[in-house]
C-alpha cells in the first residue's frame, strides 16, 4: 500500500498545476459547506433554543384533543387531576427530564378601567416555569426580572397590549374570565413587568401566578391545560418524548392515559419547518460538493489515463495484474480526496473559529444585536471528509477500471 | 526441449473490413539460452511475432507453447501473471516510469508484480543495476539519464525478475550506433552470466551481427534462418545457479 501511495503521490506531483486545482476546488468545496453547516446550525439552533427555552418548552403533554383546538383555549379539555398526577409521576421518573411546568391557558378580557381587550393568560408557577424556561425572565424588558413578578396578584402584560394601552409597571389593571360552567369572574392586578414576545409582535400572552389562575377560574382541584416539559438534551427530544409516551402507558392496547398527548417542539412550532428548510439546504450543499469533487476527480482521472496510456501498457505488458492497475489509480483519486478533504477541513475551521471570534451580530425576531458564535460538530467534519473521499475514489472508479482493462499491445502502440 | 515451440502460427488482423495477414504458418524452436534476432524490413512481422511470444497477443491460428505454456489457453489475468514471473521486456522507447528513480523502475517489477520483501528487493536492484553499470545513477529520475543509460536501467528492470526470456522489440532505434552497440553486447554479456534467453528485433544491419540465430522474417513468412554459433551459452541447470547471483 506504502508504494501505491508513494506512486500515486509521485504522479500527482507530475502534473502539479493539474493537482494543486483539483486540490483547491476540492478545499473550497469543503470549507463552503464546513462554514455553511457551521453558520445555519448554530443560527438554527440559536432560533430553537430562544423558542424552546422562553415559551415553548422541549415537549409538551396535554389531553387529547386540546391541541387541535388551541385557539380557542378550552378549558373543558383541561387535564384531570388524576391525570396530572400521573404524568408527575411519570416527569419525576425520568432521568431526562430537567425539569417542567404546569400551565392553566385561558383566554380573558384585560381591562385598564378605560379600554378593555382580549389576552391569552398562562397561569403558572413562578419558579416551575423560570425552571423549565430559563430565558423566560429575559423576554421582561421592564419591571422585575425575577420571579417574584409572578408572585400572587401580579401579572406579566405582553409588550404590545402594553404599548396599545399605555400600561405601566406598577399600574393595576383587571383580568376577566369565564369559567367552564359559564360563570364570569375577574380579578385586578398589578403590572408587575412588560414582556417581550418569543416569537414576534403578534404575541398576546400574559402571565400570572397559578392560584390566581384557579381563582378566577373557581378550580378546586389540580386541573392544568398543558404541562411545558425542559429536556437535558433537546436533540435527543424525540426519544425522551417516547420514553414519556411509553411510562404514560399510550400506544399500548390498554391504555393507561389514553386521553393524553405528548408533543415535541417541532410538532408545535410552525419554525420547525424553517429548520427543516436550513436542513434540506445543507444537503443540498452537501449535494453540490459531491458534484464538484465528482466532476474534478472525474475530469483529472480522465486526463491522467488518457496520458499516460502507454505508461499503463507498459506496466500491464511486466506483468501488473489489472487489479492492480485499478488500484493505482484509485489511489491516486483518493490521494487527492484526502489532500482536498485536510486543506478543506483546515481552512474552514479557521474560518469557523475566525467568525466565532470576530463576534459577528444579527437580529432574530425582537431579539437584537445577537451574537453569531458558529461552531461545528466534530462528526460534521468528519462527515464532509469521509464524504469528500469516498466520492473522489469513486470518481477515479470509471478511468482507473478503463486503464485496467487497456489491453497492453494496443496501449503500447498510443502514441 | 525447447523454450519455445511455434507451429503453422499465423496472425490476421482485421483494419477497416481488410484483412492484414501479418504472420503466415510460421513453425519453428528456440532454444533456451539462446541469443536471437527477428530481423526484416518495417511490417515483416516482428513485432507481432514478439507480441505472440510476450503473451501479449494471441495466434489467429497455430500453436504457440512458451516456457511450456500453451499460450492459447492462458486468459487475462493468467498471461499477465504468466509475464510477470517468465518474461522481461525491453522497449524501443525505454518506457521508463517517469516519475520513479532508475532504482525504483527496478524495483516496480518486485513491488507491483512479484510482492518481494523490501530486504530481498533490495539486494535484487542493486546487483541488476550493478550488473548493467548504473549503479551510481540509481537515484537519477528517467528525464536525467541519456537515451543509453535509460536502455541499461530497463534491461536491468528486464532482468531484476529472473525470467527464463527477455523479449526486447528494437531496443536499440532509438540509440546511436556506438550505444546501440554496447546495449547489444550488455545484452549478450547478461545472457552469458545469466544464461536468460534474448530474443530482440530489428532492422538494423549493423547490429544484426551481434546476434547468433538470425530469423529473417518477410511479409509475415519466415524466410531463412541463420546461426552464427553460440558463444558460451549456459545450460537450464546453470541458468538458475547465476540467476540468484541477480
Amino acid at each position: 500500500m506504502f508504494n501505491l501511495l508513494k506512486i500515486a503521490a509521485r504522479n500527482l506531483r507530475r502534473y502539479k498545476r493539474r493537482s494543486l486545482l483539483t486540490v483547491s476546488l476540492i478545499a473550497f468545496g469543503v470549507v463552503f459547506v464546513l462554514v455553511f453547516v457551521a453558520v445555519t446550525a448554530s443560527i438554527k439552533d440559536f432560533m430553537i433554543a430562544q423558542i424552546t427555552d422562553s415559551y415553548l418548552g422541549a415537549l409538551q403533554i396535554h389531553r387529547r384533543g386540546y391541541v387541535a383546538s388551541i385557539e380557542s383555549l378550552p378549558l373543558n379539555l383541561n387535564l384531570a387531576p388524576d391525570a396530572v398526577s400521573q404524568i408527575e409521576k411519570t416527569l419525576a421518573g425520568n432521568k431526562d427530564v430537567a425539569s417542567y411546568s404546569e400551565r392553566i391557558k385561558f383566554g380573558a378580557l384585560f381591562s385598564n378601567f378605560t379600554e378593555t381587550t382580549n389576552i391569552r393568560i398562562n397561569g403558572v408557577y413562578p419558579e416551575k416555569e423560570c425552571a423549565a424556561l430559563p430565558q423566560m425572565l429575559s423576554r421582561i424588558s421592564e419591571g422585575e426580572q425575577c420571579v417574584r413578578g409572578l408572585d400572587k396578584g401580579k401579572i406579566l402584560v405582553p409588550k404590545l397590549l402594553a404599548q396599545g394601552f399605555g400600561t405601566k409597571v406598577g399600574d393595576t389593571v383587571v383580568v376577566v374570565a369565564t369559567n367552564k360552567d359559564g360563570s364570569v369572574n375577574g380579578k385586578t392586578f398589578l403590572v408587575s413587568g412588560i414582556l417581550e414576545s418569543a416569537t414576534g409582535p403578534g404575541g398576546r400572552d400574559g402571565y400570572i401566578n397559578f392560584d390566581d389562575a384557579r381563582e378566577i377560574l373557581r378550580i378546586s382541584g389540580k386541573e392544568v391545560s398543558e404541562i411545558v416539559v425542559r429536556v437535558k438534551s433537546l436533540p435527543h427530544v424525540e426519544g425522551v418524548a417516547q420514553s414519556i409516551r411509553a411510562g404514560l402507558g399510550l400506544g399500548e392496547k390498554k391504555q393507561k392515559g389514553g386521553g393524553i398527548e405528548v408533543h415535541t417542539w417541532s410538532q408545535l412550532s410552525p419554525f420547525a419547518n424553517i429548520a427543516n428548510m436550513i436542513d434540506l439546504m445543507t444537503y443540498f450543499i452537501k449535494l453540490m460538493l459531491i458534484a464538484i469533487v465528482l466532476i474534478s476527480i472525474l475530469n483529472v482521472m480522465i486526463m491522467a489515463v488518457y496520458e499516460r496510456v502507454r505508461e499503463i501498457g507498459t506496466i500491464a505488458a511486466i506483468g501488473t495484474l489489472p487489479r492492480k492497475i485499478l488500484s493505482l489509480f484509485l489511489v491516486e483519486g483518493f490521494c487527492l480526496g484526502v489532500t482536498g478533504a485536510v486543506v478543506g477541513v483546515v481552512f474552514g475551521l479557521g474560518i469557523i473559529l475566525a467568525l466565532y471570534v470576530s463576534k459577528i451580530t444579527f437580529n432574530f425576531g425582537q431579539a437584537t444585536g445577537l451574537i453569531l458564535a458558529p461552531t461545528i460538530a466534530p462528526m460534521e467534519v468528519v462527515t464532509a471528509s469521509l464524504l469528500v473521499i469516498i466520492v473522489s475514489v469513486l470518481a477515479s472508479l470509471q478511468p482507473a477500471y478503463k486503464a485496467s482493462r487497456m489491453e497492453p499491445i494496443d496501449a503500447l502502440r498510443h502514441v | 526441449m525447447s523454450l519455445i515451440a511455434a507451429r503453422s502460427l499465423s496472425k490476421t488482423y482485421l483494419t477497416d473490413s481488410v484483412e492484414v495477414k501479418a504472420l503466415r504458418d510460421l513453425s519453428f524452436e528456440i532454444e533456451a539460452g539462446a541469443f536471437l534476432a527477428f530481423v526484416g524490413p518495417s511490417g515483416s512481422g516482428k513485432t507481432t511475432l514478439l507480441n505472440l511470444i510476450g503473451c501479449l497477443d494471441k495466434p489467429t491460428s497455430g500453436g504457440l507453447a512458451v516456457a511450456g505454456a500453451d499460450v492459447l489457453k492462458l486468459d487475462r489475468r493468467q498471461a499477465a501473471e504468466f509475464r510477470g514471473a517468465n518474461i522481461g521486456f525491453i522497449f524501443q522507447s525505454f518506457n521508463l516510469l517517469a516519475v520513479l528513480t532508475a532504482f525504483e523502475n527496478v524495483e516496480y517489477p518486485l513491488v507491483m508484480v512479484q510482492e518481494l520483501r523490501p530486504a530481498e528487493r533490495r539486494d535484487r536492484v542493486l546487483k541488476a543495476l550493478q550488473a548493467v553499470g548504473m549503479l551510481e545513477q540509481k537515484n537519477q529520475l528517467p528525464e536525467q539519464l541519456s537515451g543509453g543509460q535509460k536502455q541499461r536501467v530497463a534491461i536491468a528492470r528486464a532482468l531484476v525478475t529472473r525470467p527464463k526470456l527477455v523479449l526486447a522489440d528494437e531496443p536499440t532505434a532509438n540509440l546511436d550506433h556506438d550505444t546501440a552497440y554496447r546495449i547489444l553486447r550488455l545484452m549478450k554479456q547478461m545472457r552469458d552470466s545469466f544464461g536468460i534467453t534474448f530474443i530482440f528485433s530489428t532492422h538494423d544491419t549493423r547490429i544484426i551481427g551481434e546476434a547468433e540465430t538470425i530469423y529473417s522474417l518477410e511479409d509475415g513468412r519466415l524466410l531463412q534462418r541463420e546461426e552464427k554459433g553460440k558463444a558460451n551459452v549456459q545450460s537450464t541447470e546453470n541458468r538458475s545457479a547465476k540467476l540468484t547471483a541477480l
